[in-house]
């Protein structure tokens, strides 16, 4: 345990802020996994692994010499194409089945994706610079690599120009529509599977935005992609399917709690921590479920 | 009736030719001495892996091109059989059990990570079969009493403290205060006890002990406090991913720290990813291409380095240099042995005194090697921006001077 946090109340400052940052990035990544469980009834947990690829992307456009922020905008248009495929080829045969099945499947995907990564791009650790600088505030005490905050705006660009999309297009409409109801869509004349091509898309495309910001503020690895499926998981659990403002808060929320731990309890337990906090909010949704039962008997 | 009787005749015969044919395969067919390898070809330790069997290969080629290993007045050939573990103790060791027990092989080479070499030395002491490895410093390798088990490379423990020696010597041999980071894994965390060694003998104060996760791809708490605390020196040990993350944490976050040493900048090919940002670092390494050492096979470093370039593509890290000094032990050992029994090649290994390009080679009790000192290098660059590492420590092999401490951020 150590309390230096609480000693110098910079570093809590500092602990928000890297928290914020890193928590508006795990709620891009989330939304996307929420649009789709929403929609399709899928737990994907090859999610990270979307992330990692978005994230080799950015790599390479940076090995070739092309500013790895680019990324931003070439990664999504082809990792939505890779999720348009995945579709295709896996997820369509098991969208309607239940739950256990799809995570299995998505299980698959996600080892057969680690070992193509592995084998297409070797088990070197890798990032790209973006060379943005740091920003110093209140006396240089507080340090915030531009990266981190230009990875903050743009999942917050990328967030809010969905969400208009959801709203406005047609196709948009479609999918909410077949969220609230996949029956009552396809009567009315809604093409279902069409709709879940391009969910199963958009969010692979969300997943690329943030691996190209990932290689730009952290490091990319074939095997990372399994924690960001789980903070992904939990973000979503905490703020429901559907939630845009809750996933937002509860990203931001899951972001802070980790930098608190790391600082209290050790770099050793952030990880860790995060399975806990999984575990004590699945405990307490059963517990508050039981107690709602029990009305109405 | 008739038919399961021949059925079981066919199952018989299939099985006696088999195991025929198994023994065909044994520690010594004609002129070729077959040692056994699991190496990580596939999986999260496959970069390593490869650079291991390329370093295995190579000394193969040298080794039999120049004449092969002389036993009892005949001339042998040294042949490798591989397998791939995929990164995975529980098949490494299921692979050395294969390799053993059903290849009939007598002698094996290591596989890459202290954690596979873990898996399989206990399965090689089983069965009593000598395994020259290259690839595991791990502390607890030495400590368990294995008699089969030999380790050209130093151990883990003495990657860093030589920078604590270091930090005190600049401090004029005063105490100095020491920030640690390390990943919670056996070779990083022995490289940690090195360092509490250390720092417990030079009387200095560590004021930061952090433990990084597996996943680790995010210290900026631990750099926070190091900003905090201003120690002397910060040690950080995590693989390749450690060092990458270190450097580009430090240079973002504008960490000032007199001394910044760590492990893997080889592997993680540092200076390259990260260009001016990584200058100053101080890196541990088992070898370096402009040590003076020599052997009669490779030559010297140089000649290793450009021989290895030439054949492979890539400068040789230390990974592959150790991995050929491996078989230049065996072909010793074998030599001096003169006979193929795996007790008195096991005692001819124990009693190694040699030189190879690689560093000196003389086992101690546990297998460990004792007789080569870890070297530490500095990133330096030139103003065009091209980096390069400089043997810096020891002393006796100083290619450049150390430069302490490292300018601050706002300077550079």
């Amino acid at each position: 345990m150590d309390f230096m946090v609480f000693q110098y109340p910079m570093i809590s400052v500092q602990a928000c802020l890297d928290g914020i940052l890193l928590g508006i990035l795990f709620a891009l990544i989330a939304y996307g996994m929420a649009l789709q469980w929403g929609v399709m009834n899928i737990i994907n947990i090859a999610q990270g692994d979307l992330v990692i690829l978005g994230g080799y992307i950015a790599y390479f456009m940076y090995l070739y010499g092309i500013h790895p922020a680019w990324g931003v905008i070439v990664s999504p248009i082809i990792m939505f194409f890779v999720g348009i495929a995945i579709y295709k080829l896996v997820i369509n045969k098991v969208v309607d089945r239940d739950l256990f099945i799809s995570i299995l499947a998505t299980f698959g995907i996600s080892i057969l994706f680690m070992q193509l990564m592995n084998f297409a791009f070797g088990a070197d650790v890798v990032l790209a610079n973006s060379d943005y600088g740091t920003t110093m505030l209140f006396n240089s005490n507080v340090v915030l690599p531009n990266s981190k905050i230009f990875s903050a705006f743009i999942s917050i660009l990328f967030a809010i120009c969905l969400v208009i999309y959801m709203k406005k297009s047609k196709l948009g409409r479609a999918i909410r529509a077949t969220a609230q109801n996949a029956r009552a869509a396809k009567i009315l004349g809604v093409d279902t599977e069409k709709v879940y091509a391009a969910t199963f898309g958009i969010n692979a495309a969300l997943c690329g935005v943030a691996g190209a910001l990932i290689s730009i503020t952290f490091t990319i690895h074939p095997y990372m992609g399994l924690p960001y499926t789980i903070r992904s998981f939990m973000i979503v659990i905490v703020a429901g399917l559907g939630n845009l403002p809750g996933v937002a808060m509860s990203g931001m929320g899951l972001g802070v709690f980790e930098e608190f731990a790391d600082y209290i309890l050790g770099t050793e337990f952030r990880i860790g921590s995060v399975f806990l906090l999984l575990v004590l909010i699945l405990v307490y949704r059963r517990f508050k479920l039981s107690r709602k039962r029990e009305y109405l008997k | 009736m008739k038919i399961n009787k021949i059925i079981i005749s066919f199952i018989s015969a299939a099985v006696i030719l088999l195991s025929t044919s198994v023994v065909s395969f044994a520690k010594v067919v004609g002129d070729k001495i077959v040692l056994g390898a699991a190496i990580s070809l596939t999986g999260k330790y496959s970069s390593n892996g490869v650079h291991t069997q390329n370093g295995y290969n190579m000394a193969v080629d040298r080794i039999n091109s120049m004449g092969g290993i002389k036993v009892g007045g005949k001339t042998y050939k040294f042949d490798i059989i591989y397998y791939d573990d995929e990164s995975n103790p529980k098949r490494a060791a299921q692979l050395a059990e294969r390799l053993i027990s059903q290849d009939g092989v007598e002698f094996m080479l290591g596989p890459y990570s202290s954690g596979l070499t873990k898996a399989i030395a206990p399965v090689t002491e089983k069965y009593g079969v000598p395994m020259v490895e290259a690839n595991g410093a791990s502390r607890s390798l030495f400590t368990k009493g294995y008699k089969y088990l030999f380790a050209v490379l130093a151990p883990a423990n003495l990657y860093l403290d030589v920078a604590i020696d270091l930090a005190v010597e600049k401090n004029n041999g005063k105490p100095v205060t020491v920030a640690m980071a390390f990943e919670q894994d056996a070779f990083s965390q022995d490289v940690r006890l090195g360092v509490l060694d250390a720092i417990k003998r030079t009387g200095s104060k560590k004021v930061i002990d952090d433990k990084l996760p597996k996943e680790l791809n995010d210290m900026a708490a631990t750099l926070v406090k190091v900003k905090q605390m201003k120690p002397d020196v910060l040690v950080v040990s995590g693989h390749t991913k450690g060092a990458l993350t270190a450097i580009r944490q430090i240079s973002e976050m504008k960490v000032d720290v007199p001394m910044l040493a760590m492990t893997h900048c080889d592997a993680a090919k540092l200076s390259k990813q990260h260009g001016k940002n990584s200058q100053y670092a101080l890196c541990a390494s088992q070898w370096h291409k402009t040590l003076t050492y020599k052997d009669n096979f490779f030559k010297d470093g140089m000649t290793y380095d450009a021989d290895f370039t030439k054949e492979f593509g890539y400068a040789p890290p230390y990974q592959a240099a150790e991995s050929s000094a491996a078989l230049l032990v065996f072909k010793d050992a074998f030599e001096r042995a003169n006979s193929f029994d795996q007790k008195k090649v096991r005692d001819a290994l124990a009693a190694t005194n040699m030189q190879t390009f690689y560093g000196n080679i003389k086992f101690a009790e546990g297998g460990q090697n004792v007789d080569k000192p870890m070297v530490l290098f500095q990133v330096m660059c030139d103003d065009g921006g091209k980096c390069e590492n400089k043997v810096v420590a020891p002393t006796k092999w100083a290619s450049a001077k150390l430069i302490h401490p490292i300018p601050s951020w706002s300077q550079r």
